[in-house]
């Protein structure tokens, strides 16, 4: 018997992570967004996505709660909101 | 064919017939004759392998941990200090499921420094996830480097194996030894066919990091592959027997214990002087016996209790301590008798040879003697009270 031990390619994608997240997360309001993209450039899991204005968001299974896209965002159009708190 | 061989001398002799792609090795008395041979077979042309010189026991393990994952045959070697400073990764090399084989020549650790025989080193790494064997004299250690190949590279195994044989006793001991033919190992031992490798053609990642989503099942599936093992190593060792015409049951070895009502428990080269000790005794009408755990991790614990369950006295002999505890090889014994109706009325620990100091045939007729109603707890062999005087203010 061997359970999860060989890793194959691109595990980073399929081992979702995200349950490491325990406090909050954050919340991509899109009102005020210029689509500077710095909230996606700061993302340490690389799982923000968005192109246009307002279009930005984060892929929870991998965000680990970190906040640094909510710290950064000139436009405070990122809040991290409680884990259970409802959208 | 027969040789007169030192111990060491006849570990390189069998590695060599082994063939590993990679040595890697870093000198440590008593195992350095070993590598040394090993060296020299390469040097010679005689052993096409490639031999890593590194600057430490953990580069060593290191090197044989990366070599092995490229899906070849590897081979190291340690003492004591040594194998403390791999055991980072020993615990690794286990849990990356390879496969190599180490030769433990056992060794007292410090401090005080230390260079001879106990089993404290290999003993305190029982939980890192080797198949452990402890050999009794040279043919023994020689032929279970064939057996932990064989079981280390089987494909429902997938571990490490650490052959341990007692430091200058078996290393440096000279003793006749049958090393097989060529053609007789490549009989029991095929070509190592890994089940997974690093290629970049096909790209794979070992030892990644496991959250506590994954992590437990990779030690559970340790734990399962140990019963595997204990199912497997009588199997192989029997087709060792069909090969070679010497046979093991690579577990236990039960030695004039059948109406016996006194047995010593022990492992290593000690069972060869107990076996001595046994036979005198008997002739004097003495009804004695000895049990030889060879195989450590997995603990044959159905066996022992087997051979164990009707005899109504046990002494355990440690080469080794768990400081502040009870010792380690009594714990295991009494372990496999916690809750069982039939067992023995008296198991007692005895301490010996810690260091290097001799256990001679008076050690062993000693512990017969204290081994009566009265059970002893870690009771210490050939102790020097005049060394225990105090005189520090």
């Amino acid at each position: 018997m061997f359970g999860p031990l060989i890793g194959k390619p691109a595990t980073t994608r399929k081992n979702k992570t995200g349950s490491w997240r325990i406090e909050s997360r954050p919340k991509f309001l899109q009102k005020n967004c210029i689509a500077c993209k710095i909230c996606l450039l700061v993302c340490p899991e690389g799982c923000i996505t968005g192109n246009e204005k307002n279009t930005f968001t984060c892929d929870y299974n991998y965000c680990k709660g970190c906040g640094n896209c909510a710290a950064i965002c000139p436009k405070q159009d990122i809040e991290m909101i409680k884990e259970d708190a409802k959208e | 064919m027969k040789e007169f061989l030192e111990g060491s001398r006849a570990v390189a002799e069998i590695v060599k017939l082994c063939q590993p792609a990679v040595i890697s090795a870093y000198p440590i008395t008593p195992q350095t004759h070993i590598v040394e041979e090993l060296a020299q077979f390469v040097a010679n042309g005689e052993l096409k392998s490639q031999f890593i010189n590194v600057e430490s026991e953990h580069s060593a393990a290191s090197v044989v941990l990366g070599a092995s994952a490229t899906g070849v045959r590897v081979y190291t070697a340690t003492s004591s200090q040594g194998l403390i400073y791999m055991s980072e990764v020993l615990f690794n090399i286990a849990g990356m499921r390879l496969p190599l084989v180490l030769t433990c020549a056992n060794r007292a650790l410090s401090a005080p420094i230390n260079i001879w025989n106990d089993q404290q080193d290999s003993v305190s790494l029982r939980d890192s996830g080797w198949l452990q064997f402890y050999v009794e004299d040279v043919q023994e250690t020689a032929d279970f480097h064939l057996i932990a190949y064989r079981l280390a590279e089987d494909k429902s195994i997938m571990l490490p194996v650490m052959v341990n044989m007692d430091g200058f006793i078996l290393t440096h001991g000279i003793e006749t030894v049958d090393i097989p033919a060529q053609e007789q190992v490549n009989a029991f031992l095929p070509a190592y066919k890994p089940l997974y490798k690093l290629d970049p053609e096909d790209p794979v990642s070992m030892g990644l990091l496991a959250d506590p989503d994954y992590y437990m099942e990779t030690r559970y599936a340790i734990q399962e592959t140990m019963k595997t093992a204990l199912a497997l190593i009588p199997k192989v060792a029997a087709e060792f027997s069909k090969v070679f015409g010497r046979s093991y049951n690579g577990l236990i070895e039960e030695y004039r214990t059948k109406d016996a009502e006194r047995v010593i428990v022990a492992m290593g080269s000690v069972c060869g002087t107990i076996k001595e000790v046994v036979d005198e005794l008997r002739v004097k009408g003495r009804k004695v016996g000895l049990l030889k755990i060879t195989c450590l991790r997995p603990l044959p614990a159905q066996q022992i209790c087997e051979a164990l369950k009707n005899i109504p006295k046990i002494a355990v002999i440690d080469r080794a301590l768990s400081l502040g505890s009870f010792a380690p090889l009594v714990s295991e014994i009494k372990a496999v008798f916690f809750g069982k109706n039939k067992k023995p009325q008296v198991i007692s620990s005895f301490i010996a040879g810690l260091g290097g100091r001799d256990i001679t045939k008076d050690s062993i007729r000693e512990v017969f003697r204290l081994l009566t109603a009265k059970e002893r707890t870690c009771e210490f062999i050939d102790l020097k009270p005049e060394l225990l005087q105090e005189n520090y203010g």
